[in-house]
């Protein structure tokens, strides 16, 4: 089994503005997402040989994409695996380079939320009965999560007060730097008196417990990694590729503690390897992760082994995950500041760890940063889909 | 031998003061007591289960081969109630079910019916279950009167606590209290007409029939029991039969109120609990005309004693705030929905195919690992195994809570929503609603139980499911 590993680079990325586009339509969208990547790239759209693209409410096959882009009949993938639907798309985009089908492809995801008429996400329709399904049963998304921070405050003894501290203050520090970004959907720094004082949603999480629901756009050109330099003198290398997808066993098992994603662990665990990581803490420069909701991206940093087991709390508190920390996390903001677009996050992420890695993100720009990760999260905690990708220069 | 084998009821948690009633309408004619309320996810097909659950305690499932509901409040008016609840039950395909409706006398028919099936060898145990949710207009005596409950009997040749002697029918058209096919509410006729024309004269006849036919005075009967819309009423008419204070079963008209179809049976149980072997009980059932039905305690009764019946659900209570849970639990009022998609509509021919699984809440037991599982898994979740299993069931299984959330974003006629993960004693999970429980008191590793509710109404179609509850008792 051969490795992903430097066989292909990212030569350009776009992302549109995240947030409510009233005035723009998923077209719009993805016509200013794949602009942007390709002056990024500085090729043309007759360069792409196929595209891949990612959504999950919006649209339908690949024409969701070739038509407003007009592709000129090239081969388009239509890409749906929930929140890692974009992460998903640019695998497989990459998967065709590397096997050396392609030479330049687009890896594109986009989702229109806000034209459902709803505050919240839209309805995923689900075969079978819906017996034993929280959202057929009546249950909303932040639901499905809550019941992680109730497991995880009940095995670490923490107060509802400490509890609901900890997770706050990973908004806290996702609102400061999304703050900072001009693309990011909620631009307001928050204070954790706010977050843990906002009203419930679904107990225990708050409303600053929870991301935005966003409409956008991104957008990155794949190209072989031995023609990299062709494009650009910065190219960014695709270090490792992995989707791990569940097989209902925390809806089934009693062993199921629901304080870790079992799925984040094992993508992790193959990102590394594939990439060559023994000790993620120390090697992996940044993260963006999959922080639909504040204690998600908590679970998240102890499965993907930047924190020992129980004790996330502790690096919160010492800011290890800030800007200025031994490990940034949600650099441009996260799902938690600049929305959740559902296909597009995958690719969102990926853009602001291209653009920390070429030294591009003027106030919230990290040191030298050598290797960025991106993790994806969707369906539920009890059985999800989880992408884990790594890149660097 | 025919007769009752086993009793048992089922009163819901939830009790309104009359007080508040009272206080909502200022009215001027207060009436004492509380009524028991079925909650939101409650109805008389639930809560008729429920009663029919409790009734077979500690007996064999499979030997079940009949089941009969009783009730003027079916949640469909086309479609049978009985064979969703025998299929709750996990009872067998190859019994008898039917629904017995239109009149407050259903339980009793049933009852009759029942003991005649029996009797007759074309059955050797059917349950009889009976309950009502009744809706009065708002401000009448009624609302304060109706209460919501359910009884069940079980009728059987073998293993007898309580022997039918015999017993005398009256039918006869009469109104008193009604409901055509265009109402919501009942309505009453005069009360002194329905009490000195109607049930002061009908349920005394009927009464002396039975006494008659059995060869008995008045003074042999241990424990009279009747429903009566009006306590005054049962008193008037146990005064012309010349039963004492101390014959008369109270009708729960202080505690539960009058439960409409359920009444004859709950009534009935209440007089089982109570009796010893060599006791005679009368039970009556009345509206438009009168069953009266003469039962001997045999010693059988004390094995069949280990139930919730009325006692227990009377005493395992919790006190409603006010009259506007009350509204918005029988959903008198139009509320503002939740600014999400509203509910799919459902798949009858996925639920259809899940009969035998979901709706009795049976999964599968790994027979190559041993682990219980639900939804059945074809391929083990623990041993990957391909179809090796045997039926497992986790209904009757208590359970402790994991993790919840109490979710205001959801998608219920109350909120919040307690979304609960419930691990089962032996092993299993389940992700469902808890019900009958005040979010502030929900706390990891408290313990449950199942019960069967109503989970929603889409497209004509009400949904039935299980739900997790605190343990009563």
């Amino acid at each position: 089994m051969e490795s992903i590993k430097d066989k292909v680079a990212i030569v350009g990325m776009g992302c549109t503005k995240f947030g409510e586009r009233w005035n723009a339509g998923a077209d719009d969208m993805i016509i200013e997402a794949a602009q942007e990547a390709y002056a990024d790239a500085g090729i043309e759209q007759k360069d792409i040989q196929a595209a891949w693209v990612g959504t999950m409410f919006s649209g339908d096959t690949g024409r969701c994409l070739s038509e407003p882009l007009k592709l000129n009949y090239i081969p388009v993938t239509r890409v749906e695996n929930m929140c890692a639907t974009g992460s998903d798309a640019m695998r497989n985009a990459a998967y065709a380079v590397a096997a050396g089908v392609y030479d330049v492809v687009l890896a594109l995801g986009f989702d229109k939320l806000k034209d459902t008429g709803w505050a919240g996400l839209g309805d995923v329709p689900f075969p079978g009965t819906g017996r034993g399904l929280i959202g057929s049963q009546g249950g909303s998304g932040p639901s499905v999560f809550a019941l992680l921070a109730t497991a995880y405050f009940a095995k670490y003894k923490l107060s509802p007060q400490e509890g609901k501290r900890m997770i706050g203050m990973i908004s806290v520090k996702s609102h400061h730097n999304g703050a900072k970004h001009p693309k990011a959907h909620l631009r307001r720094e928050v204070t954790i008196e706010q977050v843990m004082n906002a009203p419930i949603i679904a107990w225990p999480l708050g409303l600053f417990d929870c991301c935005g629901v966003t409409d956008g756009a991104a957008a990155a050109i794949l190209v072989r990694a031995d023609m990299a330099k062709k494009y650009r003198k910065d190219p960014v290398r695709i270090k490792a590729l992995q989707i791990s997808v569940g097989q209902n066993q925390g809806f089934c098992r009693s062993d199921f503690e629901y304080t870790s994603v079992y799925e984040t662990v094992h993508a992790g665990k193959r990102a590394y390897e594939e990439a060559g990581i023994k000790n993620p803490r120390k090697e992996i420069s940044m993260a963006q992760v999959h922080d639909c909701f504040s204690i998600t991206e908590a679970v998240i940093m102890e499965d993907l082994g930047f924190s020992a087991r129980g004790h996330v709390r502790d690096d919160i508190e010492a800011g290890f995950f800030e800007l200025t920390g031994g490990l940034p996390t949600q650099t441009d903001g996260g799902l938690k500041s600049f929305g959740h677009p559902i296909g597009a996050s995958g690719l969102r992420m990926m853009y602001e760890v291209y653009k920390q890695l070429q030294g591009k993100c003027g106030e919230r720009q990290l040191k030298n940063p050598q290797l960025g990760l991106t993790h994806n999260l969707g369906g539920f905690p009890a059985s999800a889909t989880v992408s884990c990708c790594i890149a660097g220069l | 031998m025919v007769g009752i084998r086993a009793y048992g009821a089922y009163i819901p948690l939830y009790r309104l003061d009359r007080a508040e009633i009272a206080k909502a309408w200022r009215s001027p004619f207060p009436v004492p007591g509380e009524k028991a309320v079925a909650n939101y996810d409650e109805d008389s097909l639930t809560m008729a289960c429920a009663a029919a659950i409790d009734c077979v305690r500690g007996i064999d499932r499979g030997e079940i081969d009949g089941l009969f509901f009783a009730s003027t409040t079916p949640p469909y008016k086309e479609k049978q109630c009985s064979t969703i609840i025998a299929g709750a039950m996990g009872l067998r395909r190859d019994i008898l079910t039917a629904d017995f409706s239109g009149s407050l006398r259903s339980g009793t028919i049933a009852l009759r019916a029942a003991l005649d099936t029996v009797k007759a060898g074309s059955a050797k145990n059917v349950i009889v279950t009976a309950a009502d949710i009744r809706l009065a207009g708002a401000n009448g005596l009624n609302e304060m009167f109706f209460g919501d409950g359910a009884g069940a009997i079980l009728v059987s040749s073998t293993k007898v606590a309580a022997e039918y002697i015999g017993g005398y029918t009256i039918s006869e058209d009469f109104m008193d209290q009604w409901r055509s096919d265009k109402d919501t509410f009942v309505r009453a006729y005069e009360e002194r007409f329905i009490r000195e024309s109607g049930y002061t004269r009908i349920v005394p006849e009927a009464v002396n029939g039975a006494l008659n036919v059995c060869g008995l005075k008045p003074q042999d009967i241990t424990r009279f029991t009747c429903n009566t819309d009006d306590p005054r009423h049962l008193m008037g008419a146990s005064k012309i039969l010349k039963f004492d204070t101390a014959q008369v079963q109270d009708t729960y008209f202080m505690s539960v109120g009058n439960a409409g179809t359920a009444v004859p049976l709950m009534t009935l149980v209440g007089a089982l609990e109570e009796c010893k072997a060599g006791d005679t009980i009368l039970a009556a059932g009345h509206s438009d005309g009168c069953d009266a039905l003469v039962f001997k305690v045999k010693p059988q009764i004390e094995k069949v004693r280990d139930r919730g019946g009325i006692k227990r659900h009377l005493e395992s209570k919790r006190m409603m705030p006010n009259y506007q849970a009350y509204v918005l639990w029988r959903g008198l009022m139009y509320m503002e929905p939740q600014s999400r998609p509203g509910r799919p509509t459902e798949s009858l021919s996925a639920l259809w195919r899940d009969r035998d699984w979901g709706l009795p809440l049976r999964g599968c037991k790994c027979t190559n690992c041993g682990t219980p599982q639900y939804p059945m898994q074809r391929v083990c979740q623990v041993c990957q195994t391909v179809d090796k299993y045997e039926p497992y069931s986790f209904a009757d299984r208590k359970a402790k809570l994991t993790s919840f959330s109490n979710d205001n974003l959801a998608i219920t006629e109350v909120p919040p929503l307690t979304i609960a993960v419930v691990d089962f004693e032996g092993g299993g999970r389940l992700t469902c609603n808890m019900t009958d429980r005040e979010p502030s008191d929900v706390v990891t590793g408290m313990a449950v139980d199942m019960t069967f509710r109503w989970m929603h109404y889409v497209g004509g179609v009400h949904s039935y499911w299980w739900k997790c509850k605190p343990v009563r008792f």
